[in-house]
């Protein structure tokens, strides 16, 4: 089974080897509302943890996507840009942003499992 | 020693009835207003492009204010319409401006049996109240009626809906009212909105608003929140108050000089005609445009808008994506070289500049009723 773990940004990444899957949690897509725009870091450019790695726009504002790990960007997924709603449908499998190559997997030791971040994600919305 | 002030947020009437329908709400001009309920905003907006919404917009302000011919001559001081030839319960959209024609709010005029009514901003009320009073002395009987709750229904059927609860409404004609009853309570209904779709706005007593919009509820419409209001009202190419316009900009230049009475640049006897008149003709140096991103880039409030040279030309006033048109629309103000249709520009989002045209307005093609009969 691979490992998926959470952002305090509300990001999610699931590693596969030294591949990482990255997107942004159900919980977020609740906060931000109809996702109606998506932009995605360059395919081959290089991500630091913590940096922003990509913009999701609702009606109503735009806000960041940051990247949990360091990494080069391996692959993304063209279908959030061509229809950013799958966003809000189906936000932590078919809507995933971006895979990385990661360079330091210990960066993973400091992201939430998905019990911690169900109550962290409870705890900071009410 | 100032004034006390009451730091409470308000709510309408109607904010049990948005609890009920699971709305998420924002604090806008002192009131906790929904800014959309579960459907989401790209939904509410398609309904009331597609069938009926209704919208909560008791935080704007109601002034009556009773008189006769004097005070139609003295209105006529203020406000740029030739208002001694506006027929009983018949609307005007109209501004008030200070004396450098610089806009302090917008609103629509109504002339009723007593007087007028006229409907303003929620963030401007008061402020429009005591800039009134001032002008107006106390010659006349003002009322900023917060006893009266004020209800929108908009889209294509919303006629049918409105007038199964209120038997009439649907021979009203675009941009005139009347009075109705419903439950035995006078209220007054005029055919308008701000949605670029046929529709009516509703004034009614607080008592009975919660009722009337659970009876429009129940007949098919369906509550739209303050989102909404704002993606149908920019493809519809209208203006927002405090963004689009403000007292940084006159009715020239924001593109509303249709809005303007000749007959009363002719004569040049109101606040700010001047400067209107001087505007009117030499021409403005900035203009209000509608901006169509080439591509899918949202270009919002503040980004800055460039000519092909790289030069500076102006700056959006509200951009967001539009749910009718399935892509970006903007509204700006640029320097009046650059302001014809077709004319290529380029936006400022991030970092990056982005291809835009300046096009015509509006970006969704209204559906107002003008005659009925």
């Amino acid at each position: 089974m691979s490992e998926v773990k959470y952002s305090k940004e509300h990001e999610w990444i699931r590693l596969e080897g030294d591949i990482a899957t990255i997107g942004i949690t159900q919980h977020a897509t609740e906060m931000l509302g109809d996702i109606v725009f998506a932009e995605l870091p360059e395919k081959g450019s290089n991500v630091e943890k913590d940096g922003t790695a990509g913009v999701v726009e609702s009606t109503k504002a735009a806000s960041d996507v940051y990247t949990p790990v360091s990494g080069e960007v391996v692959e993304t997924n063209p279908s959030i840009v061509d229809n950013p709603s799958i966003i809000n449908q189906d936000p932590e499998n078919i809507a995933w942003f971006f895979k990385l190559r990661i360079k330091d997997k210990s960066e993973m030791d400091s992201l939430m499992s998905k019990d911690e971040y169900d109550k962290f994600a409870k705890e900071t919305t009410t | 020693m100032g004034k006390r002030v009451n730091m409470e947020i308000k709510k309408t009437p109607l904010y049990k009835l948005h609890q009920d329908c699971n709305a998420k709400f924002v604090e806008f001009a002192g009131y906790q207003m929904p800014i959309q309920y579960s459907e989401g905003i790209v939904e509410e907006h398609k309904f009331t492009r597609n069938h009926s919404g209704i919208f909560d917009v008791s935080h704007m302000g109601q002034l009556f204010i009773y008189g006769g011919d004097e005070l139609i001559k003295d209105l006529e001081k203020i406000f740029p319409l030739d208002l001694k030839n506006l027929k009983l319960n018949h609307s005007k959209y109209s501004f008030l401006m200070d004396k450098d024609a610089g806009i302090q709010d917008d609103l629509i005029i109504t002339k009723i049996n007593e007087g007028f009514l006229i409907i303003l901003n929620a963030a401007c009320k008061y402020n429009d109240l005591r800039i009134l009073k001032g002008l107006l002395s106390e010659k006349y009987e003002m009322v900023l009626d917060e006893n009266r709750s004020l209800i929108a229904i908009q889209g294509p059927k919303s006629s049918k809906i409105l007038n199964e609860v209120v038997v009439g409404v649907k021979d009203l004609n675009f941009m005139s009212g009347n009075w109705f009853s419903f439950e035995n309570q006078k209220v007054y209904i005029t055919r308008s909105g701000y949605t670029g779709e046929d529709g009516f706005e509703i004034s009614i007593s607080n008592d009975s608003a919660d009722k009337l919009t659970r009876e429009l509820i129940n007949k098919g419409s369906k509550l739209v929140g303050l989102g909404a209001r704002d993606t149908l009202r920019l493809e519809a190419g209208l203006c927002l108050y405090g963004h689009d316009l403000d007292k940084d900009k006159t009715p020239v230049e924001a593109n509303l000089k249709w809005a303007i009475s000749k007959e009363r640049i002719s004569k040049g006897d109101f606040i700010g005609s001047d400067i209107i008149i001087k505007q009117l003709n030499n021409g403005v140096s900035k203009i209000r445009v509608g901006i169509k991103p080439e591509g899918k880039i949202i270009a919002r409030e503040k980004t800055k808008i460039f000519n092909q040279s790289d030069v500076h030309i102006g700056e959006i006033t509200s951009g967001t994506f539009g749910p009718s048109v399935n892509g970006p629309v903007a509204m700006g103000y640029v320097e009046n070289e650059f302001s014809k249709k077709n004319t290529k520009v380029f936006l400022e989002v991030r970092g990056k500049k982005h291809a835009a045209n300046i096009c015509s307005l509006p970006f969704y093609k209204k559906s107002y009723v003008k005659g009925v009969n």
